[in-house]
């Protein structure tokens, strides 16, 4: 589905990422993981077209650079973590947005089929009662579930998300992935999805991505990725050791087994 | 909170004509010679339908005043006003910025150094009066975007709107200087200059009018184009690349449009401030951001501030009359304080 071939982002002299290659394929949730700096963002940043880069990044043989920015919008979408909208749209407006690949000019009308996409994107992220309600009066959690919503009406077989719930409380956090991880279901869809959260990680992706310093040190099942052996030198931390020591605070207090 | 509908309906451009119609006839109907609303639809109605039968138009001195001075000028008014104000709907979508504007952009600054060239140093071209002012004005404000998204460019790989915003301001700074330098050196030429800067559609002609609507037609069908683009970039440039958008080109495109239909306004009115600014914002409280509403919103009330702005210009200190540009600036400041107050504290 997607094949990412020696990619290279600079900024400047400096390398962000230097010569990665990765491929995911249908049923994949493909976690990239790493710390601060080690260029997972900027791999995202690459493959949405967003930032210069060499090598290449392919969707099912074809090179993204070759594709009409329509084209592109219908082989995957983008999920950021931040969004800074200016205006007072309505959360119908903005997750009807996702449907623009789909649409020709000023005077095109939707189609039934996309107007069915949206009613079911609105119904997946809970955001029907909030349809008419302005963005700008959102909290943080439902702001990102009416981008999340955007990008599912736009239907790609891919879903891209960098950091999705960063600024997210637990409920969210665990709306958004359990809603995505039923998305992933259905067949020929995969998932590629920067995180910060270990944990998070190995619960919901299926293979991991481990970045240093702008190179790939670890690709494979998310569990022979994330483990001591490829993460502690990483992290220059007994990472295991330290996700223990946090669940048996929980034990102590007798809030878990 | 009620469901806006996607796209400017039939019966609201109904009422937006409407009022701009009543607007406009008001506007013929008074000035220093008030004449009677009858009579004036009487002498618009013969002119337009002698135009088409062969007929000649009403001779009385009410008629001679109305198609000869008023109608010409508050029909260049409005189109102006229709013009700046969709130009700054535009930008400010295109910027996700409520206080951009063409003119804080730099390409009205860029524009009026071409004009102020051409008056003070008398470019014309043979046969086409006022066309050198208008091609010089044109040809600057192209030539201001050019350095403007170069410079953006050059700084800033993905052309975000801080970085044009943020050179603009600068440009804008640097035509002013260059705009002061000429006056200098104008000459004789000085107080046309001046008179040109502070904004004024007095001596506006039917050629003016053809002009204006030609620009507004052909630029404008350009911005309305891209309305769902612009909502795209209203939301975010980044999620208008994610669900599709081809954001350069929109960017080009959106942005030559409006300075090639800011490059005749200015050439014809002068600078004409806050009209941009001002009228896209309030429009956006009634009809809501959505530039498919917004858009034919704006060009209707764009006109009608301005016919208002016009008719208060020509009307307050009669017989004296004030340049459009210094009433439209009056209440643009204390609209742009108001605005920028409330964006502030909504933040």
């Amino acid at each position: 589905m997607l094949n990412v071939t020696n990619l290279t982002v600079r900024f400047g002299d400096y390398t962000v990422v230097d010569n990665v290659s990765f491929t995911v394929s249908p049923g994949e949730w493909l976690m990239i993981v790493g710390p601060n700096g080690a260029g997972k963002s900027s791999i995202i940043s690459a493959i949405s077209q967003a930032v210069p880069y060499t090598g290449t990044v392919a969707f099912n043989g074809r090179d993204i650079r070759s594709l009409k920015s329509k084209d592109v919008a219908k082989c995957f979408g983008v999920l950021t973590q931040k969004h800074a909208v200016g205006y007072s749209f309505t959360v119908e407006e903005v997750v009807r947005l996702g449907r623009y690949s789909f649409s020709g000019g000023f005077f095109s009308r939707n189609e039934e089929v996309s107007e069915a996409i949206i009613e079911k994107a609105l119904r997946m992220t809970g955001l029907e009662a909030l349809r008419n309600q302005s963005v700008l009066t959102l909290s943080g959690g439902e702001l990102q579930r009416a981008f999340l919503a955007q990008v599912l009406a736009q239907d790609p077989p891919l879903l891209i998300l960098d950091e999705p719930t960063n600024h997210l409380d637990l409920v969210y956090q665990r709306q958004i992935f359990e809603l995505i991880s039923q998305w992933v279901q259905e067949t020929e869809r995969a998932v590629v999805s920067v995180v910060h959260d270990l944990s998070l990680a190995r619960k919901y992706g299926t293979t991991a991505l481990l970045m240093h310093k702008g190179k790939l040190v670890g690709h494979g099942p998310v569990n022979d990725v994330i483990d001591s052996e490829h993460i502690d030198p990483v992290y220059s931390m007994d990472v295991r050791q330290w996700m223990v020591d946090l669940l048996s605070q929980w034990q102590k207090e007798g809030g878990g087994t | 909170m009620k469901k806006r509908a996607e796209r400017f309906r039939l019966i609201e451009y109904a009422v937006f004509a409407a009022v701009t119609v009543v607007t406009a006839i008001v506007c013929v109907c008074l000035g220093s010679v008030s004449v009677p609303i009858s009579e004036t639809v009487s002498a618009i109605f013969g002119a337009v339908t002698g135009a088409f039968t062969g007929s000649a138009p009403p001779e009385t001195m009410h008629a001679s005043v109305i198609l000869a001075v008023r109608l010409p000028r508050v029909l260049a008014v409005a189109l102006t006003g229709a013009s700046l104000s969709l130009c700054g709907a535009a930008v400010q979508g295109l910027l996700r910025n409520p206080l951009a504007d063409a003119s804080n952009l730099g390409v009205s600054s860029g524009a009026a150094v071409g004009a102020a060239l051409s008056i003070a140093f008398g470019f014309s071209i043979p046969g086409f009066f006022q066309a050198g002012t208008m091609v010089s004005a044109m040809v600057f404000a192209f030539i201001s975007l050019v350095l403007i998204l170069t410079l953006s460019y050059r700084l800033d790989y993905s052309l975000s709107t801080n970085t044009i915003i943020l050179i603009g301001l600068i440009f804008t700074m640097f035509a002013s200087s260059i705009t002061s330098l000429i006056v200098t050196f104008a000459g004789d030429k000085v107080n046309s200059i001046i008179f040109w800067m502070m904004g004024s559609l007095s001596g506006a002609k039917y050629r003016d009018v053809v002009v204006l609507a030609g620009s507004l037609v052909l630029f404008g069908a350009v911005i309305f184009y891209y309305a769902r683009e612009l909502n795209a970039f209203a939301i975010g440039e980044e999620n208008a690349r994610n669900v599709g958008v081809n954001v350069g080109r929109v960017k080009y495109a959106v942005l030559i449009a409006v300075s090639a239909l800011v490059g005749v306004c200015v050439s014809i009115g002068g600078s004409i401030g806050f009209v941009g600014l001002v009228i896209p914002h309030m429009t956006r409280m009634i009809v809501g951001p959505n530039h498919r509403r917004l858009l034919p919103a704006v060009t209707f009330s764009g006109a009608v501030f301005l016919m208002l702005a016009d008719l208060a210009a020509r009307t307050v200190l009669s017989p004296r009359e004030l340049p459009i540009g210094v009433v439209t600036s009056f209440v643009g400041a204390f609209a742009f304080v108001l605005i920028f107050y409330q964006t502030r504290k909504g933040r």
